[in-house]
């Protein structure tokens, strides 16, 4: 770890302001991704701002009959919550389908959308990687990828997002609620929170520089059938192979994101018109244009099985 | 004491403290967190500096330029270790490849450079400035690819024969009504114990002593003395607790050598921990095997004929992974063959992993056995009886000294509910789980090394016990005291053990499974010492005398063992050594595997819902500890079966999924029901403990016997492990 410099901050729109002035500055809250990258130096900040303090820690009901979840709320507590559980099951089962119980109880919903891949080449700090060393190359394009993404990918990256909780979000319709380095709010949909890897694979959501998350929002709930089906090699504490969020009602329309696929929470809006018609038509439709690597093309197959059992499960 | 006929009558067999299941005498030390693992010794060296190990970011090639200055300059930083400054070093009898690379690079992240800082950020933090620019130069690290390269090595102790021949195979093969000819594959595992390896150093003039984490202290002390160039008599070896091994700590590794040349460098102690992202490539690991096996039999399941040819790879200078040795003893057959071959590759060194040969080469036989009973129409239990054997099938002059194999499969067939299994594949549902049974025969052979013990009695009448045996979480700690107890006729309470130091007499060790058995026939043959010296001092005739409760008795007079010594300590030493009863019969430890595995039927997610192994392994010196082995060793099996695989990136030569989030490992969640029965056994010809190994038979055929509950559940026939479901999700039926 290089040695950085540490304050904690007083308001939400201060340390917005802070990060923006401070060259190398990074927020801390949980820690729960960011210290293990500082101890493996893939993250090097120069300055932390610790956000633990700004009381974003509680979970409001909106006027228009939604959630509004401080940044802060930890990953424990926002499965645990009454009207989650009740109005938004299929966030609290993605939750709890994630990282560990020590784990959950530290980490916060403004981190885990934030936390970054588990692509191996990433982790290794020797190899070239687009992400962590821009313009280095990538070397999981063509080396062992059985976990990562198969859809939006670009010739500089194919990592996944290992977000369980942000899969869920995204089937959710949340949106993101920031404040920017001049104080400003702003509200970004989940839909276009996080960016395809693109040729800049190393900038990850659509956050300015400086630019703090404060809250996510759920809108009014929908009702239907939620579904949250994580399927990977052991049976707790491991990423998904693929993930499946969805929102289904009992006319056969539905809300559907995939994980494990791609570099942000894949949905395809216009691909959910095919659901009643089975799960073959919908995954088609999702996953179009996916370039899967020799490794992990068993994923279109997968997400097609997983889907249809998902479907099977909200008719039963 | 030289143990050359088979055991009779002897204390041990009196079962008041040996073979009870007592708690670990070492637990509150452990559950209290006061047991000093190697990075931990504070108390006895003060001031310690802190390494940071460098590994090299190729695979195979040069190091062209190596710039320390900027690292050098860096906050607290003391001393930097390569080989250019290292000076002259030699490479130990038990490695393959050199510890600290460079300027040539041999495998990736092979060490080359250690960074000495006050503190360990401090090094971190300097080690990444750092600068190494390498010239890569290809190399072959693909073992599928290298195969049609690879050679019959020079046949040696450990391997045995390379190739063996009994019978006409190939005619008896040709001539079989029913064959199965199938080619199976297990990949590079890695042991991925808990504790990394970790060693603390500290010189006094000429003299080092080393804190380590390492299985077998008399080869750590050679080859450190030898690879440092200096007298072994200067080289001091202490491991008294060891977080996990399985093979991963038999040899001196780098943390050892950079430690001890970090100390020298900067003139005080230096600690080093090998970090986990380190551990898959610096250290060793189990190689990947390609294994064909033909079985031929007769219908009534008879095995007419039987092959088994193994391919591996290792570095240059390295050694086959044995992989066909079970299949020399295990199942009876007229005609028979194995080869083993190995091919050079240029990963990093791959060397023993628990149960090495067995582990693999049960997880490919035992599906083999499993296919050639579906074909022949027999259960699988049954044609596994079918061809037991009760001689050595290489050398019927030759019995075995005790097998059951036969009673354990029987034995976990009736426990497990074995006849509620449909012989049918994929008929069996339970919601959305195909529900399938599988079992597996278990075989390990028993090894009988020499070993030594000092044993010392104190005017209080307490016993001491010294030896460099480990405990490297096996519980060797409980039945050495339980030993001593027995055969002084003291409670466990008052005897006290310390291992793991050089200074004490060479044990076996910890591995192969050999460590109880010959560790406590050590203490056994030091403890006769004692009593005939405590007999004689009080006047018994040492062949009559009984040692209990704390007193020496013969007839109406006794007296209490803590007289002898009133007039200062009475210290016994000796080592038990072995005459050719291992030679006269052949000495294995055996079992049966039963698994319950429950696939998705859309995913294809297979997960275990029950487990259990039957167990014939000599005397069982500790039920509790022993059990504990065998659970472990069964979780470590289902990791084989479902999910262990270092994944090799074959373009730049390394193992990718190095740390313990990309190597998975079985979680409580994967592990719901595990039941263990051992077999009442004695085995006289392999000790005077009458006991055998026990840690290693739990792991071999387990894999085997989940693969074969997969595709009893399924249809699907997996060859190559792990059983990942990308292997078979496509050969699933459709999804309603």
């Amino acid at each position: 770890m290089t040695p950085f410099t540490y304050e904690r901050a007083g308001s939400p729109a201060e340390a917005a302001a802070a990060a923006a002035r401070t060259p190398g500055a990074r927020f801390i809250a949980g820690g729960t991704n960011l210290l293990d990258l500082m101890k493996l130096q893939i993250e090097t900040p120069a300055h932390l701002i610790d956000v633990n303090g700004l009381a974003l820690d509680t979970i409001e009901a909106t006027k228009d009959g939604g959630l509004r979840i401080g940044a802060l709320v930890r990953n424990t507590a926002l499965a645990a919550d009454r009207r989650v559980r009740r109005d938004y099951a299929l966030l609290s089962r993605a939750l709890l389908a994630g990282a560990s119980g020590q784990l959950r109880n530290k980490a916060t919903t403004a981190g885990n959308l934030l936390q970054r891949t588990r692509c191996p080449y990433f982790y290794d700090t020797v190899q070239p990687c687009n992400k962590r060393r821009p313009g280095s190359g990538c070397a999981a394009i063509g080396g062992v990828s059985r976990q990562l993404a198969i859809i939006g990918t670009s010739e500089a990256c194919i990592a996944t997002h290992p977000s369980d909780m942000a899969v869920a979000l995204r089937a959710l319709d949340a949106s993101v609620e920031t404040v920017q380095a001049d104080g400003a709010p702003r509200r970004i949909p989940l839909a276009e929170f996080h960016r395809l890897p693109g040729d800049t694979p190393h900038i990850e959501t659509v956050l300015e520089p400086g630019e703090l998350i404060t809250a996510v929002r759920l809108p009014k709930p929908v009702g239907g059938r939620h579904i949250y089906r994580k399927v990977r090699d052991r049976a707790s504490y491991a990423f998904a192979l693929v993930s499946i969020g969805a929102i289904l009602h009992e006319d056969g329309s539905g809300q559907v994101a995939l994980g494990g696929v791609a570099h942000k929470p894949w949905r395809v809006e216009a691909a959910e018109a095919e659901l009643p018609r089975g799960a073959k038509a919908a995954a088609e439709q999702i996953l179009a244009g996916a370039r899967p690597s020799r490794d992990n093309a068993f994923k279109i197959t997968l997400v097609e099985r997983t889907l249809a059992a998902v479907l099977a499960e909200a008719r039963g | 004491m030289k143990f050359d006929r088979p055991a009779t009558q002897n204390p041990i067999d009196r079962l008041k403290v040996v073979g009870q299941p007592l708690d670990r005498i070492d637990g509150p030390l452990k559950t209290t967190g006061t047991a000093p693992y190697a990075y931990e010794h504070h108390d006895v060296v003060a001031d310690a500096a802190y390494g940071w190990t460098i590994g090299a970011g190729i695979a195979i090639g040069r190091i062209t330029r190596m710039d320390l200055a900027e690292a050098e300059r860096a906050p607290g930083v003391i001393a930097i270790v390569t080989a250019d400054n290292a000076g002259l070093l030699g490479k130990g009898d038990h490695n393959t490849v050199r510890l600290l690379g460079g300027p040539d690079v041999q495998h990736y992240h092979q060490a080359v450079a250690l960074v000495i800082a006050e503190s360990f950020e401090q090094a971190r933090a300097a080690a990444g400035l750092v600068k190494i620019d390498y010239a890569a130069e290809p190399g072959v690290f693909d073992l599928t690819a290298a195969k049609g390269s690879a050679i019959a090595p020079e046949p040696n102790e450990l391997t045995g024969p390379v190739d063996t021949r009994i019978g006409d195979f190939a005619a008896a093969f040709a001539e079989a009504p029913v064959t199965l000819d199938a080619t199976y594959t297990t990949p590079d595992h890695s042991h991925a114990m808990m504790e990394p390896h970790a060693t603390l150093a500290a010189w006094e003039g000429d003299r080092l002593t080393v804190w380590t984490s390492n299985q077998m202290i008399a080869w750590a002390t050679a080859d450190l003395a030898k690879t440092l160039g200096i007298a072994p008599e200067n080289v001091r070896v202490v491991s008294p607790f060891i977080g996990g091994g399985f093979g991963g700590k038999l040899f001196l590794r780098a943390d050892v050598l950079l430690a001890a040349l970090g100390a020298r460098a900067a003139r005080r102690p230096v600690k080093v921990a090998l970090q986990r992202p380190l551990i898959a490539n610096n250290t060793t690991h189990r190689p990947a095997t390609i294994q064909r096996i033909r079985i031929g039999a007769r219908r009534d399941g008879t095995i007419t004929a039987i092959g088994h040819e193994s391919w591996s790879g290792d570095q240059p200078g390295g050694g086959l992974e044995t992989a066909v040795s079970q299949t020399r003893l295990l199942y009876a057959g007229a005609n028979r063959m194995t080869a083993m071959r190995l091919a050079e590759l240029h990963l990093p060194e791959g060397n023993a992993m628990r149960a090495p040969g067995e582990a693999p080469g049960m997880m490919a036989l035992e599906i083999a056995m499993d296919e050639v009973a579906e074909k022949l129409e027999i259960d699988p239990v049954e044609f596994r009886i079918i061809n037991d054997t009760s001689v050595d099938p290489e050398n019927p002059e030759r019995p075995f000294s005790a097998r059951a194999l036969a009673e354990c499969l029987r034995q976990g067939a009736e426990r497990f509910g074995w006849n509620r299994r449909d012989p049918r594949p994929g008929r069996t549902r339970d919601g959305r789980w195909l529900i399938g049974m599988g079992v597996a025969a278990a075989f390990r052979n028993n090894l009988l090394i020499t070993s030594g013990a000092r044993v010392r009695l104190d005017g209080t009448g307490q016993v001491t016990v010294e030896t460099d045996m480990t405990d490297i979480g096996t519980g060797s700690y409980t039945i050495i005291a339980q030993t001593a107890a027995e055969m002084m006729g003291v409670p466990v309470e008052r005897v006290t053990v310390r291992l793991g130091d050089s200074d004490f007499p060479v044990s076996a060790g910890s591995g192969g499974q050999f460590g109880a058995n010959n560790s406590t026939a050590g203490v056994y043959a030091a403890c006769v010492k004692l009593r005939e010296e405590i007999a004689r001092r009080l006047g018994f005739n040492s062949e009559a005398a009984e040692f209990e409760n704390g007193e020496v008795r013969s007839g109406n007079r006794a007296m209490p063992i803590a007289a002898a010594a009133a007039e200062g300590d009475i210290v016994a030493e000796d080592k038990i050594e072995y005459g050719d009863l291992s030679e006269r019969y052949q000495q294995s430890t055996f079992g049966g595997h039963f698994v319950e595995v429950g696939v998705d039927i859309a995913t294809g997610e297979a997960r275990i819902r029950r487990m259990l192994a039957v167990c014939a392994a000599g005397r069982i010196l500790n039920p509790k500890s022993a059990r504990s082995q065998v659970i472990g060793a069964m979780t470590m099996g289902a990791g084989a079966a479902l999910m262990e695989e270092l994944a090799v990136d074959t373009r730049r030569g390394f193992f990718v999924n190095h740390d313990l989030a990309g190597y998975e490992v079985p979680v409580h969640a994967d592990i719901p029901h595990q039941d263990v029965i051992f077999v009442d056994e004695t085995d006289p010809m392999s000790s005077p403990m009458k006991a055998k190994g026990v840690g290693e038979l739990g792991i071999c055929g387990v894999a085997a016997a989940v693969a074969n509950a997969v595709y009893n559940a399924t249809g699907v026939r997996v060859r190559d492990y792990p059983i990942t479901l990308d292997k078979y999700l496509d050969r699933l039926p459709d999804v309603a």
